[in-house]
């Protein structure tokens, strides 16, 4: 008997990944923007959201920049695509912070544009001295260790910067940023909203030898405060309370050291992070508030901080000033004076390299 | 039509307010997917409880050892089973963006029917590495999902351990302060590494980004372990034209206060035009019939601001390149570092430049890989090592760019200092 007559046919080979990695960005430039690519001379801004940019040949090419909501549903994305191929020669592309951006070489489309997006729900701005929207972290959506949700917290806050959004307002651009964990996903920002634990990891034991690997979990503490325990008989991990700076950082390794807590899981506000070199050197931001309630799903105590705080920024800081050159003219005392945020003992740094973050003068205003 | 919605009283109130919501995006979707409406169950629970129920564990596609982020509720009845059935499994893809997020809406689209058919129908432009992220995904259908996105040329990024996703700015196709081609750039160094990209097996996460001047839009010096930022040795460009548009709608004042005295070296002076000094190292523009700005470049640090604010009044050099600067990072575990300068100028120019940028970046992971610890960023690796002994190991001379000053204790042994100096002379000799 042939043998291979009763076999069964053979499975269609397993398709292999193609390592094709970073692709090509020409096939998905706007025409102007391949012709004049390297060559564009000045842009201005003729209104808020809009740039116009001028090329070495005369070229000319209109940007309308509109806010997203960042995790888009298919309807979403398909209208914004419409609208791309309405006006803009089927051609987009999106910013860091999630606006997307539609070029036109011809300046009569951009009114038309402008008004369809907004017709739509998408707010037109984010250029220049405006606030921009929050570029923020995936939350309680995906994320396996998030003390807070992103895109609500990001969706409350746009709500109230609305018109800040649309408009340039602002002394210079404003950056925000929020972070569910205190890894800081989100990143530097003018203005940055943070989980702060402010209780130890609760551990459950049961689970602690079969989930984590035990010296990894050591290792990772940046205070030396967790140590090998054998707890009901089992091998587990105890924390030194005393010791714990509550940071999380051993909650990924080892899940059943839970440091989220629905109520002691606050939320801090940082000021004063840039990264352009634009005048003073980049800039890392600073804690100016903590203990504010994770208080789902409007964050109003949030809301109303960092609004006193972009309210007192644009209302004193002088053109062209970000965040951190105004505080550098002002000065810390008088940041919190003018905001009427209380300067707390734990605003004194005391991790490694501090005292570089002491006033070693007597450059003092009174 | 999807099964009935359950309440989702906290997330409804995310749905007021004129910003654009992610919940009725969701809600959409749950029109047509059980899956959707389990989502929004899920995340309602996380809204109630204020926490959040995801775990990881491991979900691949054949070949690649990462790129996808598995996730399996935690949210479970008393027998151990899933209470949001429909949604016990919500994977995510990354997938690695074209140079400057630009995207023809033919690719969107089809991203869309990919999505619809294999996924949630959500995506995420973009996550904070830079990747498109393809949100909801069963297990059984992230392979068929990875197959189709890859047919069309796309690949999927990196997660834990690895080499991860890139960004770069609009740069050379949209802006005039681009100092390089950054998207050349992206891809050469980015594709040099797919191995390590897709095959997780570094001390830890390594990230590359690129900006193409010192305006850093994509934030490189302070969340990337190499930072490759644009900037020009010769002068800043002047045209006149544009300088006495800019001072006629400005005036005196604001060139004074917004432009002259926020120069962080005090490298720009108003001149009288007659007293302008014409050494090859200035740069100069009359702004009205008598005076003039006059920049000295030799102090100019290339800070970008008067640019920023003059745009094409005053404008980059022409002889450009990037500054490399190494060991950005967020906080955990040492604190937040800076990036550091490791090679002040580079130009970027030829193909032959944009080799040695892939060259230093291979030298730079291979050092990494063989000497940084388990979970030790490059910028924690220098800081526990030093910086001249990681310098030694990627091979590249010590410049005084490298430093803000010059060492502030006595606590090293000098005794190599006569042949230090030698090899400095010599070297010197040599050029």
């Amino acid at each position: 008997m042939n043998a291979q007559v009763n076999a069964p046919a053979p499975a269609a080979p397993l398709r292999k990944a193609i390592e094709c990695g970073v692709p090509d960005n020409k096939p998905h430039l706007h025409p102007t923007l391949l012709k004049n690519y390297g060559n564009w001379k000045y842009h201005d801004r003729p209104r808020p959201g809009v740039l116009h940019h001028v090329s070495h040949t005369g070229d000319e090419i209109w940007t309308v920049r509109a806010g997203t909501q960042r995790q888009m549903d298919l309807y979403t994305i398909r209208t914004l695509c419409d609208i791309a191929d309405k006006f803009a020669e089927g051609f987009v592309r999106f910013t860091i912070r999630s606006n997307i951006e539609f070029m036109v070489a011809d300046q009569k489309k951009v009114d038309p544009m402008i008004a369809e997006l907004e017709k739509n729900g998408f707010p037109v701005g984010g250029t220049g001295n405006s606030v921009s929207m929050v570029s923020h972290t995936q939350g309680w959506l995906h994320c396996d260790i998030p003390g807070t949700d992103a895109s609500g917290v990001v969706k409350s806050m746009m709500d109230e910067l609305y018109n800040e959004f649309k408009n340039e307002e602002m002394p210079n651009r404003v950056h925000m940023s929020t972070s569910c964990c205190e890894i800081n996903c989100g990143g530097q920002a003018d203005i940055a909203i943070i989980i702060q634990h402010t209780k130890p990891p609760k551990i459950n034991h049961d689970l602690v030898a079969n989930v984590c690997e035990r010296p990894t979990v050591v290792a990772r503490c940046p205070v030396a405060a967790i140590r090998p325990a054998l707890v009901n008989g089992k091998p587990s991990l105890e924390v030194d309370e005393k010791k714990c700076i509550c940071c999380g950082a051993c909650y990924p390794p080892c899940p059943p050291m839970q440091i989220n807590d629905p109520e002691h899981s606050k939320l801090a506000i940082w000021v004063g992070g840039k990264n352009s070199n634009a005048r003073g050197k980049p800039t890392f931001m600073k804690m100016v508030a903590s203990g504010l309630p994770n208080n789902a799903p409007r964050w109003p105590e949030v809301n109303a901080a960092v609004g006193n705080i972009l309210r007192t920024y644009k209302a004193d800081a002088r053109p062209w000033e970000r965040l951190s050159d105004w505080v550098e003219r002002i000065g810390w005392p008088r940041f919190f004076e003018k905001t009427g945020l209380p300067f707390t003992k734990y605003l004194i740094d005391d991790w490694r390299g501090s005292r570089a973050n002491l006033n070693a003068s007597t450059h003092i205003r009174f | 039509m999807a099964k009935p919605m359950h309440p989702t009283p906290n997330l409804d109130q995310l749905e007021s307010g004129p910003w654009p919501s992610f919940v009725t995006g969701l809600k959409r979707l749950a029109k047509d997917k059980d899956y959707v409406v389990d989502i929004l169950g899920h995340l309602e629970h996380s809204y109630q409880t204020r926490k959040g129920y995801w775990k990881g564990g491991t979900v691949g596609v054949r070949g690649y050892g990462g790129g996808i982020i598995p996730r399996f509720t935690e949210i479970k009845d008393e027998n151990g089973n899933p209470v949001f059935k429909d949604a016990a499994e919500f994977h995510t893809l990354r997938v690695m963006p074209p140079p400057g997020m630009h995207y023809n809406t033919a690719t969107l689209r089809q991203f869309c029917d990919i999505w619809e058919k294999h996924g949630s129908g959500l995506i995420a432009f973009h996550g904070q590495s830079g990747d498109i992220m393809f949100q909801g995904a069963t297990t059984e259908n992230v392979q068929k999902a990875f197959d189709e996105i890859n047919d069309m040329g796309f690949d999927l990024g990196g997660a834990g351990p690895a080499v991860r996703t890139s960004m770069s700015c609009v740069g050379a196709s949209r802006c005039e302060q681009s100092c390089y081609d950054e998207a050349k750039a992206h891809r050469e160094v980015l594709n040099t590494f797919l191995d390590d990209i897709h095959r997780p097996a570094l001390p830890y996460k390594f990230k590359f980004k690129f900006s193409g001047c010192p305006n850093d839009c994509m934030n490189s010096i302070q969340r990337s372990d190499m930072a490759v930022i644009g900037t020009w040795r010769d002068n800043i460009r002047t045209d006149e034209a544009l300088a006495k548009k800019w001072f006629a709608k400005h005036g005196m004042n604001e060139l004074v206060n917004d432009v002259v005295a926020r120069c962080p070296t005090k490298a720009i002076q108003i001149k009288e035009i007659k007293d302008v000094r014409k050494d090859s190292h200035f740069s100069s523009v009359a702004v009205n019939d008598a005076q003039a700005l006059e920049i000295d470049n030799k102090d100019c640090v290339r800070c970008m601001h008067c640019i920023n604010v003059m745009t094409g009044a005053l404008a980059t050099g022409v002889d450009k390149g990037a500054t490399i600067l190494v060991g950005g990072k967020r906080t955990l575990k040492i604190g937040d570092l800076m990036g550091t300068v490791v090679v002040p100028f580079m130009p970027l120019k030829t193909d032959e430049d944009f080799e040695k940028l892939v060259e230093l970046g291979q030298k730079t992971i291979d050092f990494f890989a063989e000497n940084a610890l388990e979970h030790e960023r490059t910028g924690e690796m220098i800081e526990r090592i030093g910086l001249v002994n990681f310098l030694e190991g990627i091979e590249v001379d010590i410049d005084a760019n490298m430093v803000s000053t010059p060492r502030m204790n006595p606590y090293v042994n000098t005794a190599g200092w006569d042949e230090e100096v030698a090899k400095i002379n010599a070297k010197k000799a040599a050029a």
